[in-house]
């Protein structure tokens, strides 16, 4: 256990869409502390002017991601002792996203891509219809659900080298979407989704470099997801479906 | 740093590796099929290139090549495996077996040769 007394170096990355740099603050090291908590401290005690994201600070609404010392984390429930380095950390904004000022994202693109590949909910069925039940243990309910529980942190979009390389890339978080969706018997849109994800922006850009599942907070698996979506597309091909 | 934080995962390193294995064949098939064009019309010139492989140094760099193809070619059926096949939790557990047997596959080929 770390001694309040004892000081941590802060590279906090500060700027805008026009470019910035890194600036250094002390912050004092407390137990128990979370990431979340040194740049909160910044934010009251040393730089009111500090702008970033966050809410509900239990790891559910994934509004505060952040890049700790290169890696993209969810910052509330990353603990300093986890990540620090000789006392010494370094904080920047998601790396694939524009930055609006300091450590906030415009997550605008990374929606809009969510969006892109199919990410809502068509219902089959209107309320006046009776409830569809759905078989929990189903092969294909088990993969709609084990895909099922991303909170849209982005920090899956941030680890991905293909987006920074093909930024029309839709993404480990959309193409995962997509993929519970696709599993989902109640839903209706799956033509046009199934041609989403296989178009030039969609699964075959993935070269499985897995940083999205290494990096993802839920222990979600994108990897997975999206090798199930090129199975489908290449099934969809031979079956006159695409 | 060369290699930023985020990649520093076993994955990202087979990636890695997969493409310059691949660069690497790319760039020996061209003199490998060059040399073997010889046979049909310079066979002298072609048996004294082979002579080269008489000497440590070229004997080491032919284990280089068998351990880049052999790891192209394992990496490449993981890869298949992962695209085609029912998804597989032991990914970086394969494609720390495809560098081991892609190594035991060099290095019998340099006991073969030594």
């Amino acid at each position: 256990m770390q001694e309040p007394t004892d000081s941590l170096e802060i590279s906090v990355w500060r700027g805008d869409a026009t470019g910035g740099g890194h600036i250094i603050y002390q912050v004092p090291r407390q137990p128990s502390q979370t990431i979340l908590d040194v740049v909160t401290w910044i934010q009251r005690e040393q730089d009111p002017q500090l702008a970033y994201r966050f809410s509900c600070r239990v790891g559910m609404c994934g509004s505060c991601a952040m890049m700790v010392n290169g890696i993209p984390r969810w910052t509330c429930r990353t603990h300093v002792q986890k990540v620090v380095q000789d006392n010494q950390l370094t904080i920047e904004p998601l790396r694939n996203l524009p930055v609006i000022k300091d450590l906030v994202c415009d997550m605008s693109e990374f929606f809009t891509k969510w969006k892109a590949a199919g990410g809502q909910f068509m219902p089959r069925k209107t309320r006046q219809d009776p409830v569809e039940p759905l078989l929990p243990d189903s092969p294909k309910r088990a993969a709609a659900n084990a895909a099922i529980e991303c909170i849209n942190c982005a920090i899956c979009y941030a680890a991905c080298d293909v987006v920074t390389w093909n930024p029309g890339y839709l993404g480990p978080a959309a193409l995962n979407r997509a993929w519970s969706l696709l599993n989902d018997e109640r839903d209706s849109g799956q033509q046009a989704r199934l041609e989403a994800i296989a178009s030039d922006a969609g699964c075959h850009n993935c070269h499985s470099h897995a940083n999205c599942t290494t990096y993802c907070p839920n222990e979600l698996n994108p990897s997975a997801s999206i090798a199930g979506l090129k199975r489908l597309a290449a099934r969809a091909v031979f079956t006159g479906n695409l | 740093m060369m290699i930023k934080p985020h990649r520093g995962q076993p994955l990202w390193i087979a990636f890695l590796l997969h493409r310059i294995s691949g660069l690497g064949l790319a760039i020996f098939l061209p003199f490998h099929f060059y040399l073997l064009g010889l046979a049909l019309e310079q066979s002298e010139t072609m048996d004294g290139l082979l002579r080269w492989s008489d000497y440590p140094l070229v004997k080491f760099a032919e284990f280089g090549l068998v351990f880049l193809l052999a790891v192209h070619m394992f990496g490449g059926l993981r890869l298949l495996a992962l695209e085609f096949l029912p998804w597989n939790d032991r990914q970086k557990t394969l494609a720390a077996a495809a560098v081991a047997l892609s190594f035991l596959l060099a290095l019998g080929f340099l006991m073969r040769a030594v």
